[in-house]
């Protein structure tokens, strides 16, 4: 039997919980909600977390636009879904919820833009 | 000189609730005055996740959050200027504003809603010993550089302070390929959400270290390293507690101020406390018609709380407008923090003028547990609540109902923390 410490981080609450894990099943305590419940049950079976970072423009209004993973992706990819989204560029426009890079890391989840970026019109050879 | 019905002075999280809200109640002749390139204000740069689960029931990120707001201004073609800084307010409600294009304008406004948004404290504010190298960033500053300009400030990094922004600083240098060694923090509780501390710190097993701070900075020309020292109960370094860390990036997450120089330039009454305007349950500050909502009247935790209490605050404005300076401001009367609450907003209620029901916000000055949260009108006890734990970093508040008042005749409203009663642990 293994027992698990965790914050709940489905709310500012922060209750914390404590998991324990006996063959095939998974008790939560501490918890004030159901999500607390779901969370810890979760949070020692499969781990997952939303990535965030920004990637490069061209062309437009501003110079990087946010991004996301469109779901949560499992905790242990983190770092490989990182180094994918490093190699990204886009090209103005681009609008929330664009893909700008699919499956990333094979886990079958997109990355997506959380920022609108308008396109500026290239200066001319005048 | 121009008239516009309301003025709002910030496109953040705050100016775009109000100006919404306001709209929403029929004020259509609003101009809304924003300082940079875009409308969102700090979301812009708060590209993690975690907004909108009170007010959308969903998890966005602060660009999209800004974004859902955005659209509800351009929806309604509510004026804004971009690129425009406000130099000064009067108690006149005359706005003088710069940019570019018009140079500097005054405009006369019916009413003013003050959506500032607060900034970070400063070394200088810090006393922290050592030269003055490069390398050390407040981690809003760093945040804006990292991802708004697209820069890497740094590849070894301390952090000093536990605040929500630190936090989140942790996580995205780590993500970026930073060794983000340690957080340090003066207090011995965190001033950040739990749910920061468990995502951006535990997770990336980055230590956090209570009742730290730093001692002294290395290097000249860039950061080569930082001492940090145990403090005691009083706060002051313990002799042999010092540590030294090797770093070239020392980030400050130690504190955000509201940005009031506007309010005293107008002439308002600001809380020693909250560092912002001292207001009535209609969010208006001293000066009659000028209104504050947001991280300019205190600081929050949470941008949907940001938005509600905006959205209160236009909706009051628009109140002002249409009904003119009809509200009596004698019969208000204080709310007094008292026993662990450290202040509230609003300061001070008029339960004949008062809405339905106003939200009180208020800050515990410490961690505790199992108390009581107890509203008292002068010595009647009417409404109590237990709480597991509060500590300073979460914002609590309580509803005050207009019927509580009903018959009575309150000359001061106390909200206190007190001990449990037995049995109730």
């Amino acid at each position: 039997m293994e027992k698990r410490e965790l914050t709940c981080i489905q709310c500012p609450m922060g209750c914390a919980l404590s998991v324990t894990i006996d063959e095939n099943k998974i008790e939560v305590t501490g918890n004030s909600c159901p999500r607390g419940a779901k969370y810890g049950a979760k949070e020692v079976t499969d781990p997952t977390r939303i990535v965030t970072s920004t990637v490069p423009v061209h062309h437009g209004e501003i110079s990087r636009v946010s991004v996301k993973t469109e779901k949560d992706i499992p905790k242990d990819r983190i770092f490989a879904v990182m180094d994918e989204i490093r190699d990204v560029t886009v090209d103005a426009p681009i609008h929330i919820g664009d893909v700008v890079l699919s499956n990333v890391a094979g886990t079958g989840v997109n990355i997506v833009a959380t920022k609108d970026v308008a396109g500026i019109i290239p200066e001319q050879n005048l | 000189m121009e008239y516009h019905e309301l003025i709002v002075i910030g496109g953040g999280p705050a100016g775009l609730a109000a100006a919404e809200s306001a709209y929403e109640q029929g004020v259509r002749d609003i101009l809304l005055l924003e300082r940079d390139v875009r409308l969102g204000g700090i979301l812009n740069q708060c590209i993690h996740n975690g907004f909108g689960l009170h007010t959308f029931h969903e998890e966005l990120t602060g660009p999209e959050y800004a974004a859902r707001f955005e659209k509800k201004i351009l929806d309604h073609t509510i004026s804004y200027k971009l690129n425009c800084i406000v130099a000064d307010i009067n108690a006149q409600r005359e706005v003088t504003y710069i940019n570019e294009e018009e140079g500097t304008v005054t405009v006369k406004a019916g009413a003013v809603i003050l959506a500032m948004g607060c900034r970070e404290r400063p070394r200088g504010a810090l006393n922290l010993p050592g030269y003055r190298p490069a390398g050390i960033f407040t981690a809003g500053t760093a945040q804006r550089l990292m991802n708004i300009e697209g820069y890497m400030v740094g590849k070894e990094v301390v952090i000093l302070g536990s605040g929500d922004i630190g936090l989140i600083m942790a996580r995205r240098m780590t993500l970026e390929g930073a060794n983000v060694k340690v957080v340090a923090e003066l207090m011995p509780y965190s001033g950040g959400l739990k749910r920061n501390i468990v995502q951006c710190l535990n997770d990336y097993d980055i230590p956090l270290k209570l009742s730290h701070t730093v001692v002294k900075i290395h290097g000249k020309d860039r950061v080569t390293g930082i001492t940090l020292a145990e403090v005691g109960p009083d706060r002051r370094p313990v002799p042999g507690s010092e540590e030294y860390y090797s770093c070239d990036t020392l980030l400050l997450s130690c504190g955000l101020i509201p940005e009031n120089e506007l309010s005293k330039s107008a002439g308002i009454t600001l809380s020693r406390i909250t560092n912002g305007p001292e207001v009535s349950d209609n969010l208006e500050t001293s000066v009659p018609g000028i209104f504050a909502c947001g991280n300019v009247l205190h600081v929050h935790d949470l941008v949907d709380f940001v938005s509600e209490e905006a959205a209160r605050a236009g909706a009051n404005a628009a109140d002002f407008i249409r009904r003119g300076n009809t509200r009596s401001r004698d019969k208000a009367i204080a709310i007094k923090a008292s026993g662990g609450v450290r202040y509230t907003v609003p300061q001070t209620l008029d339960p004949a003028q008062m809405a339905d029901e106003v939200v009180v916000r208020f800050r515990v000055s410490d961690v505790y547990q199992n108390k009581r949260l107890n509203v008292y009108y002068d010595n009647e006890l009417v409404h109590s609540a237990k709480k597991r734990i509060v500590a300073p970093g979460e914002m609590e508040q309580v509803v005050l109902k207009k019927e509580s008042f009903r018959d009575k005749h309150v000359s001061e409203i106390r909200i206190q923390l007190e001990e449990a009663g037995k049995g109730e642990a």
